[in-house]
């Protein structure tokens, strides 16, 4: 076991882990921080997206005891200060952009790690760049909706008669 | 102006807050005091004999608590089918034993036969895979082709069913004498031989069980996936395990998806409550991806001939189809429902044919069980009809939306008795299909064709009037059909002191949005605020009773047992109103939340009812109960009928095979819209689980019962860039005639018109680039299909 020590969500955590201890295991059953979902096997889902010092990872594809030093933010430290949906947040809920919620941590956090890459991303940007999340109930319909709109584009013409 | 809130008002949901912030609660969330973990052994191999299992290693491992082969559970009972199906001889179907653990034999590549429980998941991982190689199961060879299957009797997946097959279905049997006539003295008969691909769900939450003992009471709980708590409580203790249900409690808290996947029963349930009860500690066990692909119940997997007979002129004649529908290697809960009554019932289509006979043989072998997958038999029955219609259409040279013209049934029909047994209470076939061709502008298609060519794309358009069945379902109906459960369902409105509600619903929400929809309709009736109604589901501690939700049933047959609930609560709120305003009851009139005298200015407002009826110091206690708290029981009268059109353009690359959907339009009839944005959500789901089969997805077993697409690097699901914006609209809307909300299940409708608008848009591309020997490409239509399609 080896200590690793980290900030996630602000704060300053440590636990001790195994060499094999995947960042998302460690965050669900070390600090409780079921947000984080894992939906297989292959890193395919993305339904465990976290973001590691800024980036985009998938925390089911990381070693905990790599990450010692790393600042962390998962879905549970999106909303703003006061408790109010983030703007990404806020623009899933406005645009339905969730069904059942379960890839919905990933998809978020996707989708705000894109935004900070690219303010303005086109629709074919954003599809491309969420390839990695599998969603089953949305179509992905209001999902590219809901990402356009956080990123203060109008969505009000998409698909409309 | 829109409504901000009440029916019809696209009210934001209020469950997203917490999924958008990481405080939903699935199964796989809970940590429980002293929880052990249970890891399934499965076998690897698609058919075998157990010869022996050495556990005393495993068990000796560090960690491991207890370990469970299928001997231990040999004398439970088996997983029921639940309905019933008599061949066209008469005999009922076989049905074998589908035990807690495999025992005997193996019969699938994934089939657990044993388990391990320790202290950490990695433990029982270790010991899970120590206890594999201390098996002996001698491979036996796989039956994996259904028309093998049912020639080779010496080989058997069961071995008391000598021809692996369950039962040879006739519908309508009486039919069959005059569909055959009619066929054979047509002016045209349209065959077409299709395979109607097989999917795995795909849940993005795998599936999950927490059994939790209590010695003191003899109390079992178990925390599942479940879109049917009570219905899993049903199968687990009347079965199964043998248990009065009283002593049973399931509980399905958030769950993260369920396409039908999560409406069974699997034996894992079984053990891991065995296992807390023999450890007297919480045994929990997640599926990893891997697992829920080997062990899930798959969806469709028929194949099918279909022949079509009409007049020159497109006038339908008759229907005829001969399907093997696939059951894998046991009988899930409604493995024998889907390819019957959900598939045949619905081969009249939307469409006046007078001559319709379905022969549906299914099939066991050595893959894993197939049953109702969003959708359940209709996407079947759609796709075989709108692929044969589209394919006449070429052979005759006529125009697909003129002959769907000339055969819908016209408004004027209803209600209409179709010759596959369904009455359609009420429907506008030809509006649906209007406002598609507007959507669509399919006028301005031939400009949009010519654009696509310069681009080097062949561009074509496809289209496919559906209708299903849904609301599922009246229980006198289908018990003459062989269900053997009701299908009605029931709710609870308690009424706090305090005025706000409680409801409780035997609907379970698992991505629809109940939490907010059924407090919308309850605060418009009620005239409260949505806010003060919460929507309580998923505990059968909790709520009286419900069948759960699958087959577009919640709204339609929940939310009438919660609207006939709120109805005795405002009649018993009447009564209460005549007792405090000192009148007649038949005089108090309810409307915008007040019970009032009619005539006079005398009135309470609901929050005075509602605290009077817990607070009734002065009710004449003979006439007038106090509380106000009702539950009502809702057995729907008929299945409601939504129907639609839908138009797919798509481009080609005639030189890579690859297809890009252009364009999506769906026109829906869904009668009365309860909220639109989750309507259309619940389509756009639709519709991109229906362009993954008919372009990316497929199941693939290899000839030794190997699966070959068993993850997300193998099996293609739909990914954002896979699909464009879906054009959705449900503006045509004949009201339910017999429900009383006036409403039809939208949530499997765009899985069901879907696949066969993609089809039929790619083999018109094909056709308007010159192609014209391809008649038809099986499901996914992926690159390599198209390509070698086009060069074959």
């Amino acid at each position: 076991m080896t200590k690793v020590t980290m900030t996630v969500n602000g704060a300053t955590v440590s636990g001790e882990v195994e060499g094999r201890t995947l960042l998302s295991s460690f965050l669900r059953e070390g600090l409780a921080l079921t947000g984080t979902h894992v939906g297989c096997d292959t890193s395919q889902c993305g339904a465990c997206v976290v973001h590691v010092d800024g980036k985009a990872v998938k925390s089911c594809t990381a070693f905990a005891v790599d990450l010692d030093g790393a600042s962390v933010t998962t879905i549970e430290g999106m909303a703003n200060a006061d408790g109010s949906l983030g703007v990404v947040q806020q623009a899933f809920q406005d645009h339905h952009g969730l069904q059942c919620g379960f890839c919905t941590p990933g998809m978020v956090m996707s989708a705000a790690a894109l935004l900070a890459e690219n303010s303005k991303p086109t629709e074919a940007e954003v599809r491309h760049y969420l390839e990695g999340n599998i969603c089953r109930c949305t179509g992905y319909h209001n999902i590219i909706k809901a990402v356009l709109a956080a990123s203060g584009q109008d969505v009000s013409g998409i698909a409309a008669e | 102006m829109p409504k901000d809130q009440g029916i019809g008002a696209s009210s934001k949901r209020r469950e997203d807050v917490r999924f958008l912030t990481g405080r939903g609660v699935y199964t796989d969330d809970l940590s429980l005091h002293g929880q052990t973990h249970a890891v399934f052994v499965r076998s690897t191999v698609a058919h075998g004999r157990i010869k022996a299992i050495d556990t005393a290693a495993a068990a000796a491992m560090p960690g491991v608590l207890a370990v469970f082969t299928g001997e231990d559970f040999k004398d439970m009972g088996g997983n029921p089918a639940g309905w019933l199906i008599n061949s066209r001889n008469g005999e009922p179907m076989r049905e074998p034993k589908r035990p807690v653990l495999a025992h005997g034999k193996v019969r699938h590549v994934g089939d657990a036969y044993a388990a391990v429980v320790a202290e950490t998941f990695q433990q029982a991982k270790d010991a899970a895979q120590q206890l594999a190689d201390d098996s002996d199961i001698e491979e036996l060879p796989a039956i994996v082709d259904m028309a093998a299957a049912l020639a080779d009797s010496s080989n058997r997946v069961h071995d008391e069913i000598p021809d692996n097959q369950c039962f040879d279905w006739g519908w309508i049997e009486d039919n069959r004498a005059a569909v055959d006539a009619a066929i054979k003295a047509a002016p045209h008969v349209t065959t077409l031989e299709l395979v109607n691909n097989r999917l795995v769900p795909n849940a993005m939450e795998p599936r999950a069980s927490i059994g939790e003992y209590f010695p003191g009471t003899g109390d079992y709980k178990l925390t599942t996936t479940s879109q049917n708590p009570h219905l899993h409580r049903l199968l687990i203790a009347a079965f199964v395990m043998g248990m009065p249900e009283n002593k049973l409690t399931v509980v399905a808290p958030d769950v993260g998806g369920g396409f039908g996947s999560k409406i069974y029963h699997y034996g894992e349930e079984a053990v891991v409550l065995a296992a807390a009860k023999k450890l007297a500690r919480p045994v929990r066990w997640t599926a990893e991806r891997s697992e829920s692909f080997l062990s899930d119940a798959h969806g469709r997997d028929h194949v099918t001939k279909i022949e079509l007979a009409c007049e020159k002129d497109g006038t339908f004649i008759a229907f005829r189809t001969e399907t093997m529908a696939n059951v894998g290697a046991y009988l899930s809960n409604f493995s024998t429902a889907t390819p019957t009554f959900l598939h045949g019932t619905l081969m009249a289509g939307p469409y006046k044919v007078p001559n319709v006979y379905v022969n549906v043989k299914t099939v066991f072998t050595n893959t894993a069980p197939v049953d109702a997958y969003r959708g359940a038999g209709r996407p079947e029955a759609t796709f075989s009809l709108e692929r044969v219609i589209d394919k006449m259409c070429r052979e005759l040279g006529l125009d697909p939306f003129e002959v769907r013209r000339k055969n819908l049934l016209t408004k004027d029909m209803f209600p209409y008795t179709t010759p596959v047994g369904l009455a359609y209470d009420t429907g506008d076939y030809h509006a649906t299909l209007d406002k598609a061709m507007a959507m669509a502008d399919v006028a301005g298609f031939e400009a949009r064709r010519a654009e696509s060519a310069k681009k080097g794309k062949l561009r074509g358009m496809g289209l496919s009037t559906w209708i299903e069945a849904c609301g599922i379902a009246p229980s006198n109906l289908v018990g003459v059909l062989g269900s053997r459960v009701g299908l009605y369902d029931a709710a609870t409105v308690r009424v706090n002191a305090t005025g706000n509600i409680s409801v409780m619903t035997g609907a379970h929400s698992h991505g629809q949005g109940h939490e907010t929809v059924f407090a919308q309709i309850v605060a418009e009736k009620l005239g409260v605020p949505e806010a003060s109604v919460e929507i309580v589901h998923g505990d059968t501690s909790k709520i009286p009773f419900g069948m759960g939700s699958y087959g577009s049933r919640s709204l339609a047959v929940c939310g009438s047992a919660m609207n006939r609930a709120v109805d005795k609560i405002i009649a018993k709120g009447k009564k209460i109103a005549a007792h405090m305003l000192e009148a007649a009851e038949d005089d108090i009139t309810f409307e915008n939340g007040n019970f009032s005298v009619a005539g006079t200015d005398k009135a309470k407002s609901f929050g005075e009812i509602a605290f009077s009826a817990y607070v009734p110091h002065n009710y004449p206690l003979e006439t007038l109960e106090p509380g106000l708290e009702e539950t009502a029981f809702y057995d729907p009268a008929n299945f409601t009928y939504p129907a639609g059109a839908y138009i797919c353009e798509v481009e080609v690359d005639p030189d890579t095979g690859k297809v890009d959907v252009a364009a999506f339009y769906c026109a829906d009839d869904f009668g009365n819209v309860m909220n639109p944005m989750i309507v259309e959500g619940q389509v756009h789901g639709g519709v991109g689980q229906g362009i993954g089969q008919a372009l990316c997805e497929n199941t693939s077993y290899d000839e030794s019962g190997q699966l070959l697409s068993g993850s997300y690097m193998d099996y293609a699901m739909p990914r954002a860039d896979d699909v464009p914006f879906y054009n959705v609209d449900y503006s045509c809307q004949t009201p339910c005639t017999h429900n009383p909300l006036g409403v039809k299940g939208c949530g499997e409708a765009g899985a069901i018109g879907s696949p066969p608008a993609v089809v039929n848009a790619v083999i018109d591309a094909l056709h308007r680039g010159g192609h014209t020997h391809v008649t038809h490409i099986d499901m996914p239509v992926s690159p390599s299909r198209v390509w070698s399609a086009i060069n074959g």
